[in-house]
């Protein structure tokens, strides 16, 4: 016994040291010096203040802005979660239709028009930054209306939403889709006459 | 309907996968032999220190005894420093968030959870564990519970190739060469591209920001990236925030998910190869890598055909329920066969809300004991219980003594491998019988009807199967569950682990029989046949009755409109 207790001790201590200080603590120095943004949540600023992470969606909920996916969490990530609801709870049936309904509803589109699968359904982080192309041309005229935009700044939000479509990455992984609180920094400076900011 | 783009997706995705496995399969036959490689002149010396540090002679054979109690010796103390290490978090340093102390039950869960691989999550990363918790304890028990495996599969390679020696080599060096030359660097260049990625890797403090409406919204923050690495690579699973891989800064781009879903199957699938090389058979092994990949793929089409079926509940099919935007239907779909194909276990969406039937595929993934590639190690060792049945059962049909790759397969390999296969399944099916009718149990559940049932049967499946992915609606984190579940990921580790070190042991000692015509080959498409049809048999007497009652039920009550 006394032959494996010291080795198994020891080696346990060598490699807690080795993968559990510098192997973290190293990466974490070589992220900060290559790749600094990232490292850091990839947080976006405007006007020198933090207004939250490019990674992390926010709950908008007022007229002047694109709306979000439903979340479990009210985009509160302390701690991330989904609903899971399985396929035949009673909640999910209530759910999907009323958020139909109310996409519908606050959007003013006619009610046969296809509402985007992923505004219907929360997502599993709760925190999902994006939404597909669709879900944001069907918010634009709200938008658009809320802001008191003429004709010719409806325009400029339509080319603005074609513009913040990602298409897939590397033209391969994932499908188009739009970063929320991108779009809609970009859509506030729109407002002012400013450049978007990216 | 599935698309074209998703498509070309999986398609990738396969092909990366098979172009990846001899390379690496080389690269680690020549390591575990003790060879010199490319990789000698730069690590080297950082083995020498290991063994210098801890007293080991790694020349030192062993037999499986020898091997197994420095296995249990070293594995007990790692469960040790990880419990201790929660208990007194509040006292401890790198705790910016100052998180309270960990309670006994979860504390016992967790580190019986990361020391076997397991990395069940009845713990919420970011409100539960400090960083020191994350760094000291669960990178530490990520990267050695993946060596752990692996380690225990070259023991059953030198019990395989052995001849009449009674060694199974030396624990300390399979464990140290593991992490030093495999594990560790992989690991340092993945989560530099997962950083680059924009996975987070800072040691400061969550951060809290007034959003555009002037809301205030806290950011969980710390060095992520690091650990997401190692617990892909490692079939580890366990996330560094609450929702793992479906979290934007664990897992943040279509690209950065194509490469963690790479990393879950890259060293299970080359290990195949590894495999082959050493005991030297080659088609043989291309024949097991063939019936994984079969049964892979089976389960991705069966997983994608439920999934973008018609939910009569909602009237959608494909539903993007706890899926996210970036990953979509079928990137979701191929994460969830492949994280329980292997026994990963992490998610980059919510199983709880898939079809029934895509929670079939995972779950009989899990059952069948996460061989079709499996955990690092544990998948191939696993596998190998159904190749000895296989051989066995054929051996009893031509009338003559089995033999598989030259060693003689008799009562005691057969009596070994029926309780590696036994214990799991016992565990999964009893434990949840038991909080299938006990109040505590019930108490847990967060959708009723047969969905609950299945919430209960995964949460077991799971941790037998040291997989860790859940249908994460149950409420685990209670004394009832985490006990429960703790004790049952022991039984499905050593309950695995000690009878296979057995096999090894036995193996070494036999003589090599040279082959004959009554021997059965192993490496041609009918023993493929045999095999699948071996494991499918088994999986299928086993659980099918218990899938009847969870999700295949729901199936059917779905497609009728039900709901609970």
């Amino acid at each position: 016994m006394r032959t494996t207790i010291m080795p198994s001790v020891r080696i346990l201590i060598f490699f807690t040291i080795l993968t559990g200080i510098l192997y973290p603590v190293g990466i974490t120095f070589v992220a900060l010096g290559i790749f600094p943004y990232q490292a850091n949540g990839s947080m976006v600023e405007r006007n020198g203040r933090v207004v939250g992470s490019e990674l992390i969606g926010q709950g908008f909920t007022g007229d002047r802005y694109f709306h979000p996916r439903p979340s479990a969490i009210a985009y509160d990530p302390v701690p991330s979660g989904g609903s899971n609801w399985g396929p035949t709870d009673a909640r999910m049936a209530d759910s999907v239709a009323a958020r139909r309904d109310a996409f519908i509803r606050k959007n003013g589109v006619p009610g046969d028009v296809v509402v985007p699968k992923e505004m219907l359904f929360a997502s599993g982080s709760g925190v999902d930054p994006h939404i597909s192309p669709d879900a944001a041309l069907l918010q634009m005229e709200r938008v658009a209306a809320a802001r008191g935009f003429d004709t010719q700044k409806s325009d400029a939000l339509k080319e603005l939403v074609m513009r913040c479509i990602e298409p897939p990455q590397y033209a391969l992984f994932g499908e188009p889709r739009i970063n929320v609180l991108s779009l809609n920094l970009a859509l506030d400076a729109l407002e002012k006459g400013y450049p978007p900011p990216f | 309907m599935i698309t074209v783009s998703e498509l070309i997706q999986l398609m990738l995705y396969a092909l990366a996968l098979f172009l990846l496995t001899p390379p690496l399969g080389k690269l680690m036959a020549m390591v575990f032999r003790g060879e010199r490689t490319f990789l000698t002149p730069a690590l080297g010396w950082l083995e020498r220190v290991a063994y210098r540090v801890s007293g080991i002679d790694p020349d030192k054979a062993m037999d499986w005894k020898g091997y197994l109690w420095s296995l249990l010796s070293f594995n007990a103390f790692g469960f040790a420093v990880v419990f201790l290490l929660q208990f007194f978090q509040s006292s401890l340093p790198f705790n910016p968030q100052q998180l309270p102390d960990v309670s006994w039950h979860l504390a016992f869960n967790t580190a019986v959870s990361f020391m076997t691989n397991t990395n069940w999550q009845s713990y919420a990363g970011e409100v539960t564990l400090s960083y020191l918790v994350q760094m000291l304890g669960l990178t530490v028990q990520n990267f050695v519970s993946a060596a752990t495996g692996i380690a225990v599969l070259l023991a059953l390679v030198r019990g395989i190739a052995g001849r009449s020696t009674g060694s199974i080599g030396n624990f300390w060096a399979d464990l140290t060469r593991s992490i030093v030359y495999l594990l560790l660097p992989l690991s340092i260049i993945l989560s530099l591209f997962l950083v680059s990625e924009g996975v987070v890797q800072t040691f400061s403090g969550s951060r809290t920001v007034t959003t555009l409406e002037g809301v205030q919204q806290t950011i969980p923050l710390g060095p992520a990236a690091s650990q997401v690495a190692i617990k892909q690579l490692g079939t580890n699973g366990g996330g560094f925030f609450n929702m793992n891989s479906a979290y934007p800064h664990e897992n943040p781009t279509p690209f950065s998910n194509f490469l963690q879903m790479l990393s879950i199957l890259l060293i299970p699938s080359a290990l195949v190869y590894m495999f082959g090389a050493m005991v030297n058979a080659r088609r043989h092994a291309w024949v097991v890598w063939g019936v994984m990949f079969f049964l892979f793929a089976a389960g991705v089409t069966l997983s994608l055909w439920s999934e973008y079926t018609v939910n009569a509940v909602t009237g959608v099919g494909g539903g993007m329920e706890g899926k996210e935007t970036r990953f979509g239907v079928a990137n979701s779909i191929l994460w969830s066969v492949a994280t329980t194909a292997a026994s990963n276990g992490s998610v980059n969406s919510m199983h709880d809300s898939f079809s029934p039937l895509s929670g079939t595929v995972a779950m009989m993934n899990i059952m069948l004991g996460e061989i079709i590639f499996g955990g690092v190690g544990a998948g191939l060792y696993g596998m190998m219980i159904f190749i000895i049945l296989t051989v066995f059962i054929a051996g009893l049909m031509v009338g003559r003594t089995p033999e598989y790759l030259g060693k003689k397969i008799e009562s005691f390999e057969v009596r070994m491998a029926a309780i590696a296969m036994l214990l799991p399944s016992a565990g999964i099916l009893l434990f949840t019988a038991l909080a299938s009718v006990a109040d505590a149990g019930l108490a847990g559940l967060n959708n009723q009807g047969p969905h609950g049932f299945s919430e209960i049967l995964y949460a077991f499946a799971s941790t037998a199967g040291n997989n860790g992915s859940a249908f994460a609606g149950l409420t685990a984190n209670t004394p009832f569950y985490n006990t429960l579940l703790g004790i049952n990921m022991l039984i499905g580790r050593f309950g695995v682990i000690v009878p296979m070190l057995a096999i090894a042991g036995s193996l070494a000692q036999k003589k090599i029989t040279p082959l004959s015509s009554g021997t059965f080959p192993t490496d041609t498409f009918l023993f493929g046949v045999l095999l699948t049809g071996t494991m499918l048999i088994v999986g299928a007497l086993t659980f099918i009755p218990a899938q009847v009652l969870g999700p295949v039920a729901e199936h059917f009550l779905m497609l009728n409109g039900k709901v609970f």
